[in-house]
């Protein structure tokens, strides 16, 4: 069998705070094959940053891995210093952040932030480095480069200052490049062409994508699989048809509902999810959602549910479905 | 930017005339004069000398005089030290407080911003700790404290270096140190904490996630954008100290200006008051004009206008 890219076994993760430990990864795996795109969708909190930080090694103090393996592009990422992460940043692994408008360092040039990367980890020249700036940013769809790279960034749009975190991102052609809500600080129109930008840029570079988001819609564009996380737990795990058509999980069925439809018939409500996130420095014996859910049953407030496996593809951690499983598994048997 | 330096100069101008105007009519409201306290003389000779000086004449006409002559470049004689030009006294002595002030600033610019940086890297470890408490210590011990004190040890009591006058390299020392404790102290807090603030920015995590060092990190993408704090406060901080410290000029017995300054006034020798102002105004003002040249080419979203 192929090695995965990507492989997460039981990660935990947690943040040491004076105010206790926030446990912000509660077991979390799932893996990713090579120019796979997944979404990690999930509310504020719910541990999808921290998730693909921690592959880079960017968690930042006082968060710690306590436990669970991590293997990206045969690196055996949770046993990796500082400097081994050094190496990995920028060529083989890179990220897009929310906020492009404070991303880029305000008192350097476009082609100085973009050359820099090159200078890491190529041997080029200065005049290659150039001729290689300039060839990103036309590949990300800047007009006039020989112009923008002697610009500073507060002389660029947030879309195109966007577009130079992205060719910063692609400078060394990663494998995996992360996208913490690439668009989430962006105007609608601007949302579309990054992300049209982005699927583009896949099918020519044909390297993996982690698009962490709150926006479903993205997903449903971008993305060939999504795992769902919730309080630090991946809930969920599917094809993006599979999460659509047939959730598996009472959260993602809520985050479902929640989306507003256009042409609906009549004046509908949105559909909100009751309830506040969990607290993580306290998280909750049973599955995290039972507090919220709909259809919680006694067994959830007290017990984690197991992965129930719904297809190849497609698994789900809700005792609901363990109940479905076990009476369909009766059924047949007789 | 040749429009805009020209626009500040002429700014710079009006702000002396307001400067030299407010201190001329101020310091003629305080009581006394410069004759009055020398009771050896006469009324009649104390008379005689006030109208030689013109200072018998209404306030309105001698600042006319005064105004006109300092426009041609006349700054009057002094009214104490008698025979002497404000400008004589002041060319002869403005430079040995400069250097003094000069050295001082360099040294606690190269101490202060390595000291916060390094401060700022290893926050709330051991180093951190003992940097701030040395900070601290220097920002709350005045000058005359730690003037005396290095007199005391290093001069008195160990007898390494000369306490009086500038004559040799060595005897720069104390001086300096005890002029160079405070700025120091103030630019390594300043540094610190506009450090971790820059640390705290989302273009410092870019620049980590693309594998740049630590080093790198500080030194390229946080110092360019921390500095812009310690570069506002060592304008205004070197023109003061450049026309002198009255307690250490003292203390070491350095012919600096400092000491004219505060002595101009217990004297009412107008004249030097005038001339040491204004002095003082050109030099604040001077060092804001290059602070703001300084803040653009540090930081090119800073747009002068």
């Amino acid at each position: 069998m192929k090695e995965k890219l990507l492989e997460i076994k039981d990660e935990r993760l947690s943040f040491f705070t004076p105010a206790g430990e926030v446990k912000a990864l509660n077991g979390v795996s799932f893996s990713m094959e090579e120019g796979e795109v997944l979404g990690i969708v999930g509310e504020s909190g719910s541990g999808k940053s921290v998730t693909a930080y921690s592959i880079m090694g960017l968690t930042a103090f006082p968060g710690r891995l306590i436990g669970g393996t991590i293997r990206f592009n045969g690196h055996q990422v949770d046993q990796m210093k500082e400097k081994d992460f050094r190496k990995m940043r920028g060529n083989e692994v890179s990220i897009i952040f929310q906020d492009p408008m404070t991303s880029l360092n305000p008192v350097y040039t476009v082609g100085n932030q973009i050359e820099e990367v090159l200078k890491l980890h190529t041997d080029q020249t200065k005049a290659e480095r150039r001729a290689r700036a300039k060839e990103l940013l036309e590949l990300v769809g800047i007009n006039e480069p020989e112009k923008r790279l002697k610009q500073y960034p507060h002389e660029l749009s947030g879309g195109m200052r966007q577009r130079v975190m992205i060719a910063i991102a692609l400078a060394y052609e990663p494998k995996l490049l992360i996208a913490d809500e690439p668009t989430t600080a962006l105007d609608v129109t601007i949302q579309a062409q990054i992300l049209e930008l982005m699927q583009e840029l896949r099918k020519k570079l044909g390297m993996s994508i982690i698009m962490i988001t709150h926006d479903l819609g993205v997903v449903a564009s971008m993305c060939e699989k999504i795992a769902v996380m919730y309080a630090g737990n991946i809930v969920e795990y599917g094809t993006t048809d599979e999460i659509f058509y047939q959730p598996g999980h009472e959260y993602t069925k809520g985050l479902i509902k929640s989306i507003p439809q256009l042409g609906a018939e009549k004046v509908e409500r949105l559909v909100p999810i009751e309830g506040q996130p969990v607290d993580l420095m306290n998280p909750p014996k049973g599955c995290p959602f039972a507090p919220r859910c709909d259809r919680c049953m006694k067994i959830c407030l007290s017990e984690k549910p197991p992965e129930t496996v719904l297809s190849d593809t497609h698994y789900a951690h809700c005792w609901l479905r363990q109940k479905e499983e076990y009476e369909k598994g009766a059924a047949d048997g007789e | 930017m040749a429009k805009y330096i020209v626009k500040r100069v002429a700014m710079g101008i009006l702000s002396i005339f307001i400067v030299a105007t407010l201190t001329f009519f101020l310091m003629n409201l305080v009581p006394g004069g410069p004759f009055v306290a020398e009771k050896s003389i006469s009324a009649e000779a104390q008379a005689a000398l006030a109208a030689k000086y013109g200072l018998d004449k209404p306030l309105f006409q001698r600042y006319l005089t005064y105004m006109g002559d300092f426009v041609r470049g006349d700054m009057g004689v002094s009214l104490r030290q008698r025979g002497r030009t404000v400008s004589d006294i002041i060319f002869s002595k403005f430079p040995v407080s400069a250097r003094l002030a000069g050295i001082a600033v360099v040294i606690s610019l190269l101490l202060g911003i390595p000291l916060g940086c390094l401060s700022a890297y290893n926050r709330g470890k051991f180093w951190d700790s003992a940097i701030i408490v040395f900070a601290t210590c220097g920002i709350a011990i005045p000058s005359f404290i730690s003037s005396v004190l290095l007199l005391y040890l290093l001069g008195s009591k160990l007898n390494l270096l000369p306490t009086v006058g500038l004559n040799t390299l060595a005897s720069y020392i104390m001086p300096v140190t005890a002029l160079a404790i405070y700025p120091t102290a103030y630019i390594t807090r300043l540094m610190r904490s506009s450090l971790l603030d820059v640390m705290g920015q989302d273009y410092i995590r870019t620049a980590k996630a693309k594998g740049l060092s630590n080093f790198k990190m500080i030194f390229k993408h946080a110092l360019r954008n921390a500095i812009l704090p310690v570069v506002t406060y060592v304008g205004p901080m070197l023109a003061g100290l450049m026309t002198g410290s009255f307690v250490v000029e003292k203390i070491f017995t350095i012919p600096g200006l400092g000491r004219e300054f505060v002595s101009s006034i217990v004297n009412r020798d107008y004249t030097m008051v005038m001339g040491t102002t204004i002095i003082l105004a050109t030099l604040i003002i001077t060092a804001n004009v290059i602070v703001d040249i300084l803040y653009k080419v540090i930081d090119p979203r800073i747009n002068l206008k």
